[in-house]
């Protein structure tokens, strides 16, 4: 009951007007930097931290978080209306969103996906509000052999149950998490895989460099090349009818990939070091192994549009629960809201709660009021994106390549990485006309970054044997069922070949 | 598309070897009290990489794979052309970035796919072309605070005018 009554003043300070006020804008500039490519939540608060100073701490981190929310929305727009991920929270959604617009069905997923960060987003407040000291403990348990074996369940589940061709996926992984590894040996402080001895490779290979050049340019060739340039515009349309029969849908087909996202990107969230991203990536494959039709996911699902969106939002405030709690920022936005915090003149960790309970749960409240806030603008959005997507193709096209090439180089800064860019995107055009799965190679330079270092730590902990990631009662049934994915495909050949054997002739 | 998945398969081939070359410049095995070496996480994924392009010859030989009982060309004349339309335009695009400014090559970009490739009118061509640019520079230059490549020094005068506006 104390926390009911500790939460009603959270959502009182949080409607105060001129936090609401603050709440409304921050929403709004969230959404349209995060549907920006190459721009996310980490831009807009980090761009916005010095404004924060003329406004109370309380209202400051309550401004931030609604812009953090906001650009967890917008991620999704570009990478449903444009096939180019709005950030890194958001690849994940170009899969099935992409998709789905050009089947002229961008309503669906842009109703989708403001549904689903939705839920995600009040799913993961109520965690949050219920369970916060006790899950940050939980989370602190987790050593670098749990954190591995989560990311092999990850990568088992596009291999187990992917449908494609097996060797292509298990390359497609691998080539993404070597890319992953370019650049510096964390632990050596050693150049490695400097291909050609090319300078701007020492810092590595930016995984949206792989993502927009695969989903920008690759996809646009793909587009072009197949539809022979015939497409004058999309047939997307949006009438009030139409979003009701969307939601009704999204509902239908998505409600299991909203579950999984919400719950998995919360505690993938309260994770250090994980954060959004990740969490969508492995709320996708997770969705799509628990599908009925796992076959569908990658060619217009809407549940491959509300596992990620779900997890996104809901792993943007898990990522607060130990910044909150314990000091530790869970992601790069929050490590910037950290630092902000601790400018302000508060000391994160777990005195907070006691010390500033009407800074904690006034930012509690604000969740709430920003989630309700931003779908509501979101929606309020969805004609424009529509409009936009009605544009004719042959206009729509060269401004894609255009966001494509300016929002790899504002990520990176580097025109060697718009070459980069611009070759994986030919690259992407050839392997996909060879039934090369993308999406894996993508997941992996995004995963890659934890997996080695905490594949490393566990083995040194270990002084080399591999089996600490089977005797540790968190690691050990993950480590298991990754293998079983893993080996899925091949127990499926055994099965049918038994059932073909079994058959008369 | 048959000989096109083979050739692929052997491309990918060559480049896990390398990959593999270039990982083993740093130590590929287990190093005592330091754990993994540096190179072993690359190396070891390459090797896996090579193997999987012999799966992938051993299906093509089998014809098991879509591509590998297709006849169709990877790219036929029509593809040929608007790859290299396309892609080319992009190519100079990219290339013309650190002459004329991101900005200025991105509206020879938009002029030349709107007006040559779409064929769209001069006037909409010529609008599209300046307004975006325009649009482009006071979002990132002004709002985002991030600064695109200038170009040359003859590109000045024209950004001192738009900075002026800003600051």
């Amino acid at each position: 009951m104390e926390i009911l009554g500790l939460l009603a003043n959270g959502l009182l300070v949080a409607v105060e007007p001129m936090n609401l006020g603050l709440i409304l804008i921050g929403v709004t500039v969230g959404l349209f930097i995060g549907a920006m490519p190459g721009l996310g939540s980490v831009n807009g608060v980090a761009i916005l931290l010095p404004i924060t100073f003329l406004v109370p701490p309380g209202s400051a981190i309550i401004f931030l978080a609604a812009i953090y929310y906001g650009a967890m929305y917008g991620g999704a727009i570009s990478s449903i209306t444009l096939g180019i991920p709005g950030a890194s929270t958001a690849v994940a959604t170009t899969f099935d969103g992409r998709p789905l617009a050009l089947q002229g069905r961008a309503s669906l997923a842009l109703v989708t996906a403001a549904i689903a960060s939705f839920v995600g987003g009040t799913v993961s407040v109520l965690l949050f509000t219920g369970f916060a000291p006790a899950l940050a403990s939980v989370a602190l348990s987790f050593g670098p052999p749990e954190i591995f074996a989560l990311m092999l369940l990850a990568f088992a589940t596009f291999v187990g149950l992917g449908g494609d061709d097996i060797p292509k996926t298990v390359l497609s992984i691998c080539l993404g998490l070597v890319f992953a590894a370019v650049g510096f040996d964390e632990i050596s402080g050693e150049p490695r895989l400097v291909f050609f001895d090319i300078s701007g490779f020492m810092h590595g290979i930016n995984f949206l460099v792989l993502a927009i050049g695969v989903y920008g340019i690759g996809e646009m060739l793909w587009t072009i090349d197949t539809t022979r340039g015939t497409i004058t515009n999309s047939e997307a349309k949006m009438t009030v009818k139409g979003m009701t029969a969307d939601a009704g849908e999204c509902m239908r087909r998505g409600w299991k990939g909203m579950s999984v996202g919400s719950l998995l990107g919360f505690f993938v969230g309260v994770l250090p070091a994980a954060g959004a991203t990740p969490a969508s990536l492995m709320s996708y494959g997770v969705t799509k192994m628990m599908s009925r039709t796992p076959r569908e996911f990658g060619k217009g699902h809407p549940g491959g549009v509300a596992a990620p969106e779900a997890a996104n939002n809901s792993a943007s405030t898990g990522s607060m629960l130990p910044m909150i709690t314990l000091g530790i920022p869970g992601s790069p936005t929050t490590a910037i809201l950290l630092g902000g915090m601790v400018i302000w003149g508060l000391t994160p960790g777990p005195r907070l709660f006691v010390d500033e309970p009407e800074f904690v749960w006034g930012l509690i409240g604000s969740f709430y009021v920003s989630n309700a806030a931003a779908l509501v603008i979101n929606l309020a959005f969805i004609p424009l994106f529509i409009w936009m997507l009605r544009m004719p193709f042959t206009i729509l096209a060269p401004m894609i390549f255009v966001l494509s090439v300016v929002g790899g180089y504002a990520a990176v800064r580097d025109m060697h990485d718009i070459w980069l860019m611009l070759g994986f995107g030919i690259g992407a055009f050839f392997l996909r006309k060879f039934d090369y799965p993308l999406a894996p190679a993508v997941l992996a330079i995004v995963l890659g970054p934890i997996a080695e270092p905490t594949l490393r730590q566990s083995l040194l902990l270990s002084s080399g044997d591999p089996m600490i990631f089977l005797n540790r009662p968190v690691a050990g049934p993950i480590t298991v069922i990754a293998f079983i994915l893993i080996l899925l495909p091949l127990f499926k050949v055994i099965f049918n070949k038994m059932r073909a054997g079994k058959q008369p002739a | 598309m048959r000989r096109g998945e083979i050739i692929t398969a052997g491309i990918l081939a060559l480049l896990s070897i390398y990959m593999m070359v270039k990982s083993s410049e740093l130590d590929i095995g287990y190093v005592r009290g330091t754990g993994p070496g540096g190179g072993a996480w690359p190396f070891w994924l390459s090797a896996i990489m090579l193997l999987c392009t012999v799966a992938i010859a051993y299906n093509w030989a089998r014809r098991t794979s879509p591509p590998s009982q297709s006849t169709e060309p990877v790219l036929d004349r029509e593809g040929r052309k608007m790859l290299i339309e396309v892609g080319g335009g992009i190519f100079v695009f990219i290339a013309l970035i650190n002459v004329i400014s991101m900005y200025g090559a991105m509206g020879v970009f938009l002029f030349y796919y709107l007006w040559f490739l779409g064929r769209h009118t001069l006037t909409l061509s010529l609008v599209i072309s300046l307004v975006s640019p325009i649009a482009f520079f006071f979002f990132f230059e002004g709002l985002m605070r991030i600064t695109m490549p200038p170009g040359m020094s003859f590109t000045a005068p024209v950004f001192d005018l738009l900075y002026d506006i800003i600051y």
